[in-house]
């Protein structure tokens, strides 16, 4: 398996998607947002069909930047009554591999899992991201975030209301 | 052919059992024309809707949609062409009654406070002007009681995402509207928004274009499936906006549907209490003739009809609170 793509490597990679976790999870989400490029694409693909294009079809999540940032300052806001108070939860994430680097960006897979509880219940959200990071002034930052989860349905989870 | 790989029984595709391996084992009492795949009782479609019934008496299912039929169509004319259910499709859930989302979905009443994010936040976010959704100046509309358990909230329709970034594109949809069915029915199909209820499960909502139906597995869960409806043949920039426009909103994932699961199964646990609190009240808009969107009487409709069938009654309810609702709903 290829460690290095392009000037990338797996190693660097594989901290990052760690730190961004660790935001999630400890609802830094305005640090978060700061990871994103402005061309930034935030994608969940419907549960049927996970290989899709959010272009013809119609996806759980398809975020641009202006969406996103709203998206946070919704969390933030207090009256997102389905986070408020916020779910708990926890991410693992493994697998991290470069799949292709080209022109300064790289397309790298890991795997997911995050835990959520939320009265005294706690759902599974498992799947797989394919990302396309870019290298900033100080740091990776996400140019697309495709998170594909591997969950037939959201039964029971029944919704999707953190980031994912 | 379809073969269960279990013993190798194969059905044609008119269900009967058309093959049986070693089937000189079997006595003669063996009677394969009673071993066919079992049809639903009733099956009928309306315009590429198929409708299901379990009760083989039931009447025909254009006599069942009564009154609601008209919206229906109205639901399904938006974009002057025959529509489709889109790919990618929202399968969910919600820990709750399975009345609490038909109350739900058809709850203007509701939709200020708990879809404040995306009135007060969303909108603003993207440069929009919310103000005929709150405030002063907000549009209200009617509600309707269809008989027999169908209802319809009614608004003119309000600035949404898609009204602002597919203007022109549904100015010219509504001008061929115009053309081809007169102006005064382009004007009804096209200037409003409605929240249809076909009794018992099934909802049909315009600003988004959606087909919902939900089921119950126990008393307090139930699954949810829901699509996108929009029109054959429409430009694949049109279907982007409308995309964007719909999952801003609805779905497991959207700025509004998630806020509803949550209050939906907050209900729920408090319905645990019924014994003590036995009440819900939806008596909103009960003394007026003419009930608007953000009143209740959609809801009665829903569930007067709902306690005719526990009670065993058959033949049309009357859902009305009086008989002026009654007029105006024919």
């Amino acid at each position: 398996m290829a460690t290095t793509a392009g000037l990338f490597t797996v190693g660097e990679i594989e901290e990052f998607l760690i730190y961004e976790a660790a935001l999630l999870d400890e609802w830094r989400l305005e640090e978060w947002l700061a990871l994103m490029t402005p061309e930034v694409r935030y994608l969940v693909p419907p549960l049927d069909t996970p290989d899709a294009d959010h272009r013809d079809t119609l996806f759980l999540i398809a975020d641009d930047r202006r969406t996103l940032a709203s998206r946070v300052r919704q969390l933030l806001s207090g009256i997102t009554w389905a986070e408020n108070p916020r779910s708990r939860t926890r991410r693992l994430i493994t697998n991290v591999r470069l799949l292709a680097a080209e022109g300064g960006e790289v397309r790298a897979t890991a795997n997911f899992a995050v835990w959520r509880f939320q009265h005294e219940h706690a759902d599974v959200y498992g799947g797989r991201y394919v990302h396309v990071l870019v290298r900033g002034p100080s740091g990776l930052l996400f140019r697309e975030r495709r998170a594909v989860l591997d969950l037939e349905t959201l039964r029971p989870h029944g919704k999707l209301s953190f980031i994912l | 052919m379809l073969r269960c790989f279990y013993h190798a029984w194969a059905f044609d595709l008119t269900g009967r059992l058309a093959g049986v391996p070693d089937d000189d084992a079997y006595t003669p009492a063996f009677d394969r024309d009673a071993l066919g795949l079992k049809p639903v009782p009733r099956l009928e479609s309306y315009r590429g809707m198929m409708f299901v019934s379990y009760d083989p008496e039931i009447e025909s299912l254009v006599g069942y949609l009564g009154n609601a039929r008209d919206y229906l169509d109205l639901m399904l004319d938006f974009g002057g062409d025959e529509v489709e259910i889109v790919p990618g499709s929202q399968a969910y859930s919600m820990k709750a009654n399975w009345k609490l989302l038909v109350e739900n979905s058809m709850d203007g009443y509701h939709a200020l406070p708990t879809h404040q994010r995306y009135f007060s936040q969303y909108l603003a976010d993207i440069g929009m002007d919310a103000s005929n959704w709150a405030g002063p100046n907000r549009i209200q509309g009617i509600g309707l009681a269809l008989g027999s358990g169908h209802a319809v909230i009614e608004n003119r329709a309000r600035a949404l995402p898609i009204t602002g970034t597919a203007k022109e594109e549904l100015d010219q949809i509504r001008a061929r509207l115009v053309e081809r069915v007169g102006a005064e029915h382009a004007h009804r199909i096209a200037d409003y928004s409605r929240n249809l209820f076909i009794f018992p499960n099934l909802i049909l909502i315009s600003s988004w274009h959606t087909i919902r139906t939900f089921y119950p597995l126990a008393p307090d869960y139930m699954e949810i499936d829901a699509w996108a409806n929009l029109p054959r043949g429409e430009s694949g920039e049109l279907r982007q906006r409308r995309f964007e426009n719909f999952i801003s909103f609805l779905g497991p994932a959207g700025f509004g549907t998630p806020d509803d699961v949550y209050a939906l199964e907050g209900c729920q646990r408090g319905f645990a209490a019924w014994r003590e609190v036995s009440w819900s009240d939806i008596s909103r808009g009960m003394g007026r003739a003419r009930p608007s969107s953000q009143d209740e009487l959609q809801m009665r409709a829903f569930w007067r009809r709902w306690h005719a069938l526990m009670q065993g009654l058959r033949g049309p309810t009357d859902c009305s609170d009086c008989p002026e609702q009654r007029e105006a709903a024919e």
